[in-house]
């Protein structure tokens, strides 16, 4: 499993590769300038000072291999730095062109708000999945599945940017329980800052992890389904064991192994639903820092946020494989 | 539900002696309801089974084998099969009358299962250490280490060689015939006094098949506990059954010791039964017999001989009422309107 492991984030490293370059080439082909943000009174000798000093003017592929070297060589040395006190040559580090500072550490500030409602709401999303999904196969055309597939059917159609406007509508606008804006200057450092950390968690928490309840539910349920009519469904019974251990132990075991799949490979898709979210509750995380960078014709932003998508989905892909292997005795990798 | 349209003929059910049987099954019905309506797949079947003795239960598919022996213990599907009537008598108690929890407590402990297919009837994800030490828990209140040294001694029994290594394997680790032997084990992991056996070979190549076969004639005589095997091969049912039920269409159609099927078959199905047997003589030659006609509807109970379509020999009675079973001599009896005090059909 181990060697399997470090096998498949060895050949990541060409898919990666390519991967950034097809992003580079994509922001590329599209125009833009990176001093066009800049006032109008900077004159054009001092414009084109910028952009040679960006490196805008060089060709396409040299322009690709500085960024390359800035994100793998300039940044994790300029870390080391920092974190160790060593004291590397270091050049150049990656700058956004629309806030002057470097963005790593821009990325780095946001990170956290993001991880906290995507992370948040992904779990929230898999505590009611799981059980829902158990309940409804097995109760299957029960009152219960079909609220619950009504309810599924929901959250799988209504778009996120809808829920989302319609709970600040009724929870915030009108019954004014919650904030409507996620406030990330906010410190827990008591109970009752905790509480309203909760209060403006919820909404943006609940519009995602409906979302994804939804769609794990449905697996959750397919895969049981598909498994509770099993020969050794029977054989288990046969053998005297309790309801309960053949739903829960036999054949939740079993169906679990299609369904962890889906949830780690779904994973990334949930940040894309983040970026919708986080821009309906302001909540300023990495969407939102993507969104402005767009925008804004921020290259180096735009593409090392997006790389930095591109590596979690090679990295839950892995994830998935392996959690498929440590579950399933009959897949093995060596 | 209650008897009425599902009722017939039951009058003249043989009366058995509950004395010195282990199980003994009256009367037994079981229904499917589908959205085509009900499917009557056991038509009242009656028999007992003595300490030890082992009942061959042969007929074609869809004669009810499985669905009858799954309903004594309720291991089908409810819904949608409902087991309208009928009463399974084993250690003194209505098997049918059980709560789940009691029901429980017998399955995989005094009344054991193999079914047909190994392949699928083991659990892939657990192994096969776990899987047989489930029912030994469960039922005989060992610790960890107590089952799996029963494990060990069960899986020798059965065959299967270095047998405390092959504790932590997979069911995908092992043959269909090791499967099935590890099914075996986890059947008579509680010294069951009934085994059911649901074709238990069917799904085997032919050598593996009869090495099944001896290992389960001597864990017979090892052990003593009495079995059911099912089977729709008469040929297997001559080498070790004492006693051997014809099932048709849901009913058992003749019952009799093993010699007696052979020697003398009563009803005109087991005797084209025996004709589709491909015999020695006929050699390289010989075709392969079948009985012509199709197999019985059963959207409603019986109300004529369900064989009469294909039968030889039928006759007005035939299409006038289902025949009861009728006392041959001894322990031999068919259902068959010939056997009837006239003597004709
Ligand atoms: N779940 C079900 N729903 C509806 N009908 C069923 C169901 N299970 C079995 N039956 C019907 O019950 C009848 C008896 O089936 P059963 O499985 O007992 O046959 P069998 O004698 O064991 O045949 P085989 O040799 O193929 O195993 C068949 O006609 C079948 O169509
Ligand atoms: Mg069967």
């Amino acid at each position: 499993m181990l060697n399997y492991t470090i096998r498949r984030l060895i050949l990541a490293v060409p898919t990666m590769l390519f991967i950034s370059f097809v992003i580079f080439a994509i922001i590329k082909l599209s125009p833009s300038d990176p001093t066009a943000g800049l006032p109008l009174t900077i004159p054009p000798e001092v414009r084109e000072k910028i952009r040679e000093a960006l490196g805008f003017n060089e060709p396409f592929i040299v322009q690709f291999f500085l960024w390359l070297k800035q994100l793998v060589v300039t940044e994790p040395l300029y870390w080391m730095n920092q974190k160790f006190g060593t004291e590397f040559e270091i050049g150049q580090r990656m700058i956004s062109y629309q806030t002057r500072s470097p963005v790593l550490d821009l990325i780095v500030q946001r990170i956290p708000q993001t991880l906290w409602v995507v992370g948040t709401s992904y779990i929230v999303g898999i505590i009611i999945a799981v059980p829902l999904g158990i309940i409804s196969a097995y109760k299957q055309y029960s009152v219960f599945d079909q609220i619950g597939t009504f309810i599924s059917m929901i959250g799988f159609s209504v778009p996120t940017f809808f829920t989302g406007v319609l709970l600040i509508l009724i929870f915030s606008v009108n019954l004014g329980w919650f904030p409507s804006i996620y406030d990330t200057t906010h410190v827990v450092d008591s109970w009752g800052s905790f509480w309203y950390q909760i209060k403006q968690m919820i909404m943006p928490v609940m519009v995602l992890g409906l979302f994804n309840a939804a769609q794990i539910s449905r697996y959750m349920r397919a895969s049981m389904l598909d498994n509770l009519t099993q020969d050794y469904v029977r054989t288990a019974r046969a053998k005297g064991v309790k309801e309960q251990t053949v739903v829960l132990v036999h054949v939740l075991r079993n169906s679990m192994i299609p369904v962890v799949t889906v949830i780690a490979l779904n994973l990334p898709s949930v940040f894309g639903g983040a970026l919708i979210t986080e821009q309906v509750f302001q909540v300023n995380g990495l969407g939102q820092l993507l969104i402005l960078a767009i925008q804004g014709g921020d290259v180096p932003m735009v593409q090392t946020v997006t790389v930095i998508f591109a590596v979690l989905i090679v990295l839950f892909n892995l994830i998935a494989d392996v959690l498929y292997g440590m579950l399933d005795p009959r897949i093995r990798y060596d | 539900m209650s008897g009425g349209v599902l009722r017939n003929s039951t009058e003249e059910v043989p009366v058995v002696q509950k004395g010195d049987s282990v199980l003994s099954v009256q009367d037994l019905r079981t229904v499917f309801h589908t959205q085509d309506g009900l499917v009557h797949a056991v038509n009242g079947i009656s028999f007992t089974l003595a300490p030890g003795e082992l009942l061959g239960v042969v007929g074609e598919s869809g004669s009810g084998k499985s669905v009858s022996m799954m309903s004594l213990l309720k291991l089908l599907p409810m819904p949608p099969a409902e087991i309208v009537e009928g009463s399974v008598h084993f250690g003194g108690r209505d098997l049918l009358q059980l709560s789940d929890a009691e029901l429980r407590q017998l399955r995989g402990g005094d009344i054991g299962f193999i079914f047909q297919d190994p392949m699928t009837s083991l659990n892939p994800v657990f192994n096969i250490g776990f899987q047989i030490m489930e029912p030994l828990r469960i039922h005989m209140g060992m610790n960890k280490k107590q089952a799996a040294d029963r494990a060990v001694e069960l899986l020798e029994l059965v065959g299967i060689p270095s047998a405390r290594q092959r504790l932590r394997d997979f069911p995908h680790q092992f043959s269909g015939g090791m499967r099935q032997r590890v099914m075996i084990a986890i059947a008579l992991a509680c010294d069951p006094k009934v085994l059911i056996a649901d074709e238990p070979t069917t799904a085997l190549d032919v050598t593996v098949q009869a090495q099944i076969i001896e290992l389960v004639k001597g864990l017979r005589q090892k052990l003593g506990m009495a079995i059911v095997w099912i089977t729709h091969d008469l040929g297997v049912v001559a080498g070790i059954a004492d006693k051997v039920a014809v099932m048709y269409g849901g009913q058992i159609v003749e019952y009799s010791d093993v010699a007696s099927i052979y020697s003398d078959p009563r009803h005109p199905y087991t005797q084209a039964l025996l004709r589709t047997l491909p015999t020695q003589e006929g050699g390289r030659t010989g075709r392969l017999v079948s009985i012509p006609g199709q197999a019985p509807n059963l959207n409603a109970p019986p109300a004529a001989c369900s064989f009469a379509p294909r039968c030889e020999h039928v006759g007005p009675k035939c299409w006038a009422a289902n025949p009861p079973l009728f006392d041959i001599h001894g322990q031999h009896s068919s259902a068959c309107w010939l056997e009837s005090e006239g003597g004709t059909a």
